[in-house]
């Protein structure tokens, strides 16, 4: 069973247009403790291949990736460095 | 992989500068170190008062200047040098503007925004670009 995942710190970023998404969630990992998890929501399209590819891209983790209606989706990233 | 991102921004046209700036930010975020250097028209864009600047479109968007002006509000689609302070705010970004240009226009570094750091000639930035992936645009 999945241990629950608590959410440090949510950020709405829906509307915000390519790359504002990611760069939300950028100063927010940047200013977050080792360990903490973040969501980001966005609408924008191009965060589905974006976020992924930051993530990997800085070695931190993606928890999840959930539908949140609409065309938005909520990101999960936990900051592990 | 080349960890060094660099772009010539000659252009002063709204889509060019909109596209340069998203490229800027995206390879900021991507960890890129990133070399801008501009010139002729980029270089104009980035005069103080850029704020007040009308949208300026190149011919194959002629036109549709109100159109676009509309879009980009009702989409929330930031100014493009927004992108240009958000790619400094989360990366190695540095904004160069080029010498030659600069004496053209009978302008001094103090008439540029400041987020253009340093005026420099040509073999500078191609010494910065070094091994980097690079765009003219």
């Amino acid at each position: 069973m999945l241990s629950p995942v608590t959410i440090a710190k949510e950020i709405d970023a829906r509307g915000s247009f390519c790359p504002g998404p990611l760069m939300e969630l950028i100063r927010t990992v940047r200013s977050a403790a080792v360990g903490d998890v973040i969501a980001v929501l966005s609408s924008d399209p191009g965060s589905v291949k974006d976020i992924p590819a930051w993530v990997a891209k800085a070695n931190h983790e993606l928890v999840a990736l959930e539908d949140v209606g609409g065309d938005a989706k909520r990101f999960i990233v936990r900051k592990t460095h | 992989m080349a960890d060094k991102f660099a772009l010539i921004v000659e252009s002063g046209t709204t889509d060019k500068l909109m596209a340069a700036s998203i490229l800027t930010a995206g390879a900021a975020a991507m960890g890129k170190d990133v070399t801008v250097f501009l010139t002729f028209g980029g270089l104009l864009a980035f005069k103080k008062g850029y704020e007040q600047a009308p949208m300026v479109m190149p011919n194959e968007f002629k036109g549709m200047e109100d159109v676009l002006a509309q879009s980009m509000k009702a989409k929330n689609i930031p100014h493009w040098m927004k992108n240009f302070q958000d790619a400094k705010e989360v990366g190695n970004v540095h904004i160069y503007a080029c010498s030659a240009t600069l004496d053209m226009f009978d302008l001094k570094k103090d008439d540029l925004e400041p987020i253009v750091e340093d005026v420099v000639g040509v073999a500078y930035f191609i010494k910065e670009a070094e091994g980097a992936q690079t765009l003219f645009i």
